[in-house]
């Protein structure tokens, strides 16, 4: 194919085959230069935006603006909607109306009736009826498999989030693809691939046969979709305007069909630069008008929502969407991937002020340019919005062209799909080595076969040996529980929209996560070096633990500790990936909670090292609270150690906090020592990094008299937050984490 | 050698440039009103070997980029010269930057000590000799030994100095500073220090009566203005200054 669209575009390969990754490195402009060619924000721009702002507070206070309750999620399934129909300039909204929030059945019906009902809605009758009398739904198909094993697991709080009554998402389309190539030419290729999938017909590749269809079918969909709208993206997209609302218009359709936990973007910066320098350069595009129709883009993407339970907020507070925008990073020869581009979407958070949505994700590099590193880290001091990922730790992996989808999970865009398998609470796990299997807090079993631990004072080699006896177990009930999920939700509730924009032949992740990793690991240190009895009720389980004496901390940079850490998710890694796995998806894990450490603590009784029972876990792969007394560096170190590829490829989460007088003493200092910061974890191979830069007692008052501070925005654990959005019992958990400070 | 070490931040900001790591020594012999480290008063245990902080300081060194390092403070470091003197003939091995956060009150002899560091942090903490005597305790005469040195020894010196309320939050302080000032040779940057009282809870944990209890935070911006009074005074020698 070769055509009119595609004018100066250079390279050959991209072409003949869909790949949007040589169609990039053979035709971006890298930008070494600073932020002094940024525009301000367009006349256009300013009347979208304060219409939504409004909305939004209106929203803020109702906490769910509207519902429509009459129709069912799908791609092709609402009447067009606009924010200003006559300044819109990209359109598309999930639902006829901005903020109004789509019901999706698919993922789990009952979850409906809980969001309708805390809302004060009701289901629209027919659509209630015939679904129910029509349609199974993946969160019953996964309850009439699941074990007994597994709904006790689920049920005391060992299995946490796990994707079963929603959508799991974590799946980024190639939205991109559209733009590149037009629907029609996506359509043609996936023909042929459904001609290719011949054999014996058997599960397999008959599973496969119905997925190419069903993903053919929701192309059409989208492109009807798009001619609702008046625009028609049979062909590639002509210029940048086309190429940005073509993109948009995919993720839209994901969005549209699917309410999966994290939808994210991906990568756009250097695929829209080529398409905003070539309209620029033929003179057909001012400065302005690049960044209106970045601005108006990152509007869009800042008003996707979906229907959650309050328990479903509970657990990830202040409606996140991960619309995860991954940015910079290098080519596989080294070259910087900043584009103005990249700029122009960093931008957005001076513009449009500060906003959790889209998830900006800077893939770091030693050698990105200087000043693109100074001016993030600015923006990042200022706005407390952006989060770091280690480029130079990736790329050997993944290549070039790949995104972050949620908080710190890694895929090669149209590529890599990932199975999210939410978390095992690694903390419970111990206190059910030590209590016969059964529950601390339900009093009932929940692993069979655990021996009793009789000693007045814990053996450090007797418990690691029955610990993982546990998480042998444990593994085995995670395992299971993720492939029953899995096949119900391919069978189920298929993203036909967000698959169609994959290879047909897609590498497929079981992404497992731990919570608990800096609970268990200062356990086992206190068991080890200090003297821990457990104090145990008359039932003989332990209720509490006398700690006597001290013992080393993770988050110190202390080997004698930190090395546990590292044997741990070591351990349970290969415990997991000794199973097998639905579709043969490789086996990764990540060590990462988002806000659900606070529910995860609330669940789990005290721990060995000393923490008392439902106080919240750290998040992530965190220091515990007050533990890190070394100074930033030492913590950092710490978490630096755990081994990305080897054990927790799915991601690494840490969340770093400090007052702004600590980062420097001035603005410019600031900026460099946040640089410097970065490079030195980074380059010791650490994954992820969140930056807040701020004051606890800004938190504590923004706590007590949130109408002062309605753009208050933090980074939680991979995801940023409006402050004002988290429960109390979340704002009092962030305010009581580490803040580096020396007075 | 071993010496004996209050704590490490490894994440020190505001101690000299860039990323730094602080090690505070124990023991002082100065007992200043404001003093925010009153734990560091005495000597403890050696509790640290040379070897044990240098490698505590090699897994910093990544963070350290062009400007970073470490800082020697307290408590008063010169009282450990020894110790430190070991440490540096390691640290420069490796090419790591120095800094000394110092009052000057040592045990002298202390051109051996400076010729290992690249910046003193120093701490002025009165110019009229009755007044620094009610301030530390101690006759001001062995701070301008240690000026001597540097001054011989052409050292880079960051001076820093606390302003406390209806202590020296005057104009005529600061033009008396100015005048203290030039015996001294090569000043790259001066910061003034607003008084808090956040040292206070550890007063109380110690059982240390706080003198300062009817004195309040200095104000930023009444410091601000003593700075912009001073910089339109005073000029530094190189531009480091902001």
């Amino acid at each position: 194919m070769n055509t009119e669209e595609w004018k100066n575009f250079k390279g050959d390969t991209w072409k003949n085959e869909i790949n949007v990754k040589d169609f990039i490195v053979n035709n971006y402009d890298k930008y070494d230069g600073n932020e002094s060619f940024l525009a301000g924000v367009s006349n256009k721009t300013s009347k979208v935006w304060s219409k939504c702002e409004e909305l939004l507070k209106k929203e803020l206070g109702c906490h769910v603006l509207d519902i429509d309750t009459d129709h069912m999620s799908g791609i092709n399934a609402f009447k067009p909607g606009y924010i200003c129909p006559e300044d819109d300039v990209i359109v598309g909204l999930q639902t006829d109306a901005p903020l109004k929030r789509i019901v999706n059945p698919y993922g789990g019906i009952r979850m409906v009736y809980e969001e309708l009902e805390a809302y004060n809605y009701k289901l629209n009758k027919d659509v209630d009826k015939y679904f129910n009398e029509f349609r199974k739904s993946h969160n019953e198909g996964v309850f009439d498999a699941y074990t007994e094993d597994i709904r006790k697991a689920r049920h005391v709080g060992l299995l946490t989030g796990l994707p079963d009554a929603y959508g799991r998402g974590r799946i980024i389309g190639d939205y991109r693809r559209i733009a590149l190539y037009g629907i029609d030419y996506l359509i043609e290729d996936k023909k042929k691939d459904l001609d290719n999938l011949k054999g014996e017909m058997l599960d397999d590749l008959i599973r496969s046969r119905e997925e190419v269809s069903m993903q053919i079918k929701a192309l059409n969909a989208i492109k009807e979709m798009g001619l609702s709208y008046g625009i028609d993206m049979s062909k590639p997209a002509k210029n940048a305007k086309e190429a940005i609302q073509f993109t948009y218009l995919g993720y839209l359709a994901g969005v549209k069909e699917n309410n999966g936990a994290a939808m994210s973007m991906g990568r756009v910066d250097a695929f829209f630069d080529i398409y905003l320098t070539r309209d620029i350069a033929s003179g057909i595009l001012t400065e302005e008008e690049a960044q209106e129709l970045i601005d108006n883009f990152v509007i869009k993407l800042r008003l996707v929502r979906h229907l959650r339970t309050p328990e479903y907020d509970e657990l990830f507070s202040g409606d996140p969407t991960w619309v995860t925008c991954s940015i910079g990073g290098l080519t596989e020869d080294g070259k910087s991937m900043v584009t103005k581009t990249s700029y122009r979407i960093v931008h957005t958070l001076t513009n449009l002020n500060t906003a959790p949505e889209p998830n900006i994700t800077i893939l770091w590099s030693k050698e990105l340019p200087e000043t693109f590193k100074k001016y993030v880290a600015g923006i990042s001091i200022d706005t407390d919005a952006i989060q770091y990922e280690n480029d130079d730790l990736m790329r050997p992996i993944y290549g070039c062209d790949y995104g972050i989808a949620c908080c710190v999970s890694a895929m090669r865009l149209g590529k890599d799909m990932q199975f999210f398998g939410a978390r095992c609470n690694l903390a419970k796990s111990l206190l059910l080595s030590l209590n016969k299997g059964i529950d601390e807090r339900m009093k009932v079993p929940v692993i069979e076969g655990v021996p009793e631990v009789n000693d007045e004072v814990l053996n450090y080699d007797s418990v690691i040996e029955g610990y993982k006896k546990v998480l042998h177990k444990v593994a085995g009930i995670y395992s299971d529980a993720m492939n029953i999920i899995h096949y119900m939700h391919d069978k189920y509730a298929y993203e036909a929209g967000q698959m169609a924009l994959h290879d047909t032949d897609v590498h497929r992740y079981m992404a497992y996560g731990v919570a608990g990793l800096s609970v268990a690991v200062d356990s086992l240190s206190a068991i080890k070096y200090a003297k821990v009895s457990p104090i145990r009720d008359a039932d003989g389980i332990t209720t509490d633990f006398k700690i006597e004496g001290d013992y080393p901390k993770y988050g110190n940079d202390d080997d004698r500790v930190d090395q546990i850490a590292v044997e741990l998710v070591k351990y349970f890694k290969d415990e997991l990936a000794s199973h097998k796995t639905y579709r043969d998806a490789e086996v990764t894990m990540s060590v990462l909670t988002i806000t659900s450490n606070v529910v995860y603590g609330s669940k789990t009784g005290s721990t060995p090292d000393g923490r008392k029972a439902g106080i919240p876990f750290a998040p992530g792969a965190n220091p515990m609270h007050g533990r890190d007394t070394n100074g930033a560096i030492a913590s950092l170190n710490s978490v630096a150690k755990l081994p990305y590829e080897r054990a927790c490829k799915d991601g690494i989460s840490n969340t770093f906090s400090i007052i702004p007088n600590a980062l420097g003493m001035n603005e410019e200092e600031r900026k460099t020592n946040l640089v410097t910061l970065l490079d030195g974890y980074f380059s010791q191979m650490a994954h992820h990094l969140n930056v807040n830069v701020l004051n606890r007692e800004t938190l504590i008052d923004a706590m007590n008299n949130p109408e002062k501070y309605p753009l208050l925005t933090i980074r939680v654990s991979g995801y940023a937050v409006h402050f004002n959005r988290l429960t109390r019992k979340q704002q009092e958990e962030v305010i009581s984490r580490t803040f580096h400070e020396k007075i | 050698m071993r010496a004996s070490i209050d704590s490490i931040e490894t994440f020190g900001l505001v101690d000299g440039p860039g990323i730094r790591t602080v090690i505070f020594f124990n023991s002082c012999k100065l007992r200043c009103l404001y003093c925010h480290n009153p734990e560091m008063w005495t000597m403890k245990d050696d509790n640290y070997s040379v070897d044990e902080i240098f490698n505590k300081i090699m897994r910093s060194k990544p963070y350290f980029g062009k400007t970073g390092g470490v800082t020697f403070s307290g408590g008063e470091p010169l009282l450990q010269s020894d110790f430190i003197i070991e440490l540096c003939k390691k640290l420069k091995g490796e090419g790591i930057n120095t800094c000394l956060d110092t009052a000057g009150v040592g045990n002298g002899n202390y051109d051996e000590i400076l010729k290992y560091i690249d910046i003193v942090l120093l701490d002025i903490k009165q110019t009229d000799p009755d007044k620094y005597k009610y301030l530390t305790g101690m006759p001001m005469s062995e701070i301008n030994t240690f000026i001597d040195s540097c001054n011989k020894l052409h050292k880079e010196i960051w001076i820093r100095q606390v302003i406390v309320p209806n202590f020296n939050d005057t104009k005529e302080y600061i033009d008396s500073l100015i005048n203290y000032l030039q015996g001294i040779n090569n000043i790259t940057r001066v910061d003034f220090l607003p008084f808090h009282r956040l040292g206070r809870e550890k007063y109380l944990s110690l059982n240390i009566p706080y003198r300062l209890e009817n004195t309040n935070d200095m104000n930023k911006d009444s410091c601000d203005e003593l700075y912009n009074y001073f910089l339109s005074k005073y000029k530094v020698k190189s531009n480091t200054i902001d």
